[in-house]
């Protein structure tokens, strides 16, 4: 169990931000951090790992204490077990594939974990290239199975798949949930993508202005109208088009476009770009193998 | 022909050197990470020989290291080390000349280096002299090469503070700079020729080998 008490002020180009976080996680917790740009999400990770000073508070993980402002005591990140896999990934550019996993190998342990984390990534044909050869996604995966292979107890991850195309980021997603499982992962994951919270995460915590303001599974958090529907799906919206009487509204969910009839009330809510729910309740819908 | 002068130039230059980088390394590392608050006085006496004549920082070294004075008495009695009119004299004022030549371009290198490399390394349990020496130096190696080059090209090019703490001992002090500078004295242009032709075509040739591998020249032909 991870608990966080921390306050810290940061200066940024605007203005300072107050954060007063106060957060639980489980122990085997998967964690999605969600909220606008400069709401703390990053220098969250940042005070777990030992790199950011909080000014006040106290962190504790597992009974230890990691950080307390009154005694002055802070655990080096050296020492606390996080795996963190960077946003521009990291990987060190003088090493190889393999000699990055191997640097992350925590003395005395058994090296076969590299072998177990190749197969599991793909990574295997890469081995002896260098980072600077190989394109975006590539490096996320070699970053996060370096992450791994210091088999830490806590998997902190700062939006490692945002850069990606929608297939990749799949398919890192599909690891990354098999990592957390494989190896007992406590895994908090700072995201913009709310298709990626609902296929990821056991909770949402939402973040704005440095505190957190809800906290939930993603379906609690993300659908405001609750609506008992028999499915539900949250999407973007494209565009919006008058024709005769009625509006065709049209949602991006996930990668398929879907085209809703709206009346003209409904669309006075709505705006290109908003997320949205799109559920029913009245009509059950139709299973057609593929 | 004495080549002697020559050769004490670049056994000067190459002892320099390489004393330099042992001591650039971790004042170059603290001046790019570290917080303390004499840090700017650090930074200014490190750049001071670059914009100081050379003669005065060799008027300097004359007091402090004499004999006469206690500083230099204190050395020679208890270290047994006289540094004025010595080889170990000269190494010692040229590592100060040219020091902000060689932690100036580590310097920058090291705080070019994207943060998160060395938060990853501390991450994996790695110490910050390891995360330095294993990580953040290999990565850094134009700007090791400028720095190691630049360092030895200036103290090849010395003239200033040699002549004052060094004088003029042949075989000893007598570096390439100072003979030109003597035979020109006695009117003898072949000889200071030669040896300005030398130094000439060395030091392009050192500079041009960086511009070169550090503009990834030369891995063209090799690939």
């Amino acid at each position: 169990m991870i608990a966080l008490h921390a306050h810290k002020t940061l200066r940024s180009p605007s203005g300072n931000i107050n954060l007063q976080l106060e957060l639980e996680i489980g122990r085997g917790e998967f964690i999605s951090l969600y909220g606008p740009s400069g709401s703390g999400k990053t220098s969250t990770l940042r005070m777990l790992a030992g790199l950011l000073k909080p000014d006040r508070g106290t962190i504790t993980v597992e009974g230890y204490k990691w950080f307390d402002s009154d005694t002055g005591h802070m655990t080096p990140p050296q020492d606390r077990k996080i795996g963190y896999v960077f946003q521009d990934a990291a990987l060190f550019p003088h090493l190889t594939v393999k000699k990055n996993l191997e640097f992350a190998l925590p003395r005395h342990s058994d090296p076969s974990i590299i072998k177990e984390l190749t197969a599991l990534t793909h990574l295997d044909p890469l081995m002896d290239r260098l980072p600077d050869t190989l394109s975006g996604g590539q490096k996320q995966r070699v970053a996060l199975a370096r992450a791994v292979v210091q088999q830490p107890d806590i998997l902190l991850l700062d939006e490692p798949l945002s850069a990606l195309d929608a297939e990749t980021r799949s398919t890192l997603q599909d690891h990354l949930l098999a990592l957390h499982k494989k190896y007992d992962l406590t895994t908090i994951l700072v995201t913009h993508d709310i298709g990626e919270i609902h296929k990821l995460s056991d909770r949402v915590v939402k973040l704005e202005d440095g505190k957190v303001v809800a906290h939930g599974s993603p379906i609690s958090i993300f659908s405001h109208h609750q609506v008992s529907g028999k499915f539900q799906f949250t999407g973007e919206i494209l565009r919006i088009d008058k024709q005769e009487l009625i509006y065709v509204v049209s949602i991006l969910i996930n990668r398929d476009i879907v085209r809703v009839i709206a009346s003209e009330d409904e669309v006075v809510n709505l705006k290109k770009g908003a997320r949205v729910v799109v559920a029913t309740k009245a009509f059950n819908p139709i299973i057609i193998p593929l | 022909m004495n080549w002697d002068p020559l050769l004490l130039t670049f056994k000067l230059a190459l002892v320099t050197t390489l004393l330099l980088l042992i001591v650039a390394i971790p004042l170059a590392n603290w001046l790019a990470f570290g917080k303390s608050r004499i840090k700017p006085v650090v930074e200014t006496l490190v750049s001071m020989p670059l914009v100081l004549p050379p003669t005065v920082l060799g008027f300097y070294f004359l007091l402090a290291f004499s004999p006469n004075n206690a500083f230099g008495n204190w050395l020679n009695e208890w270290l047994g080390l006289r540094l004025v009119f010595s080889f170990s004299g000269l190494v010692l004022a040229s590592m100060i000349y040219s020091l902000p030549f060689m932690v100036h371009p580590i310097r920058s290198g090291l705080a070019a280096t994207p943060p998160s490399l060395r938060e990853s390394a501390y991450l994996m349990g790695r110490s910050k002299q390891n995360t330095l020496f294993k990580v953040l130096l290999p990565n850094i190696r134009p700007s090791m090469l400028s720095a190691i080059v630049l360092a030895f090209a200036h103290t090849v090019g010395e003239f200033g503070v040699v002549l004052m703490i060094g004088g003029n001992i042949p075989g000893k002090t007598r570096v390439a700079s100072i003979a030109i500078y003597e035979e020109v004295e006695i009117m003898n242009y072949g000889a200071a020729n030669v040896y300005s032709m030398i130094l000439f075509v060395i030091t392009f040739v050192i500079l041009l080998l960086v511009y070169l591998i550090n503009g990834g020249y030369l891995k063209r032909f090799w690939k």
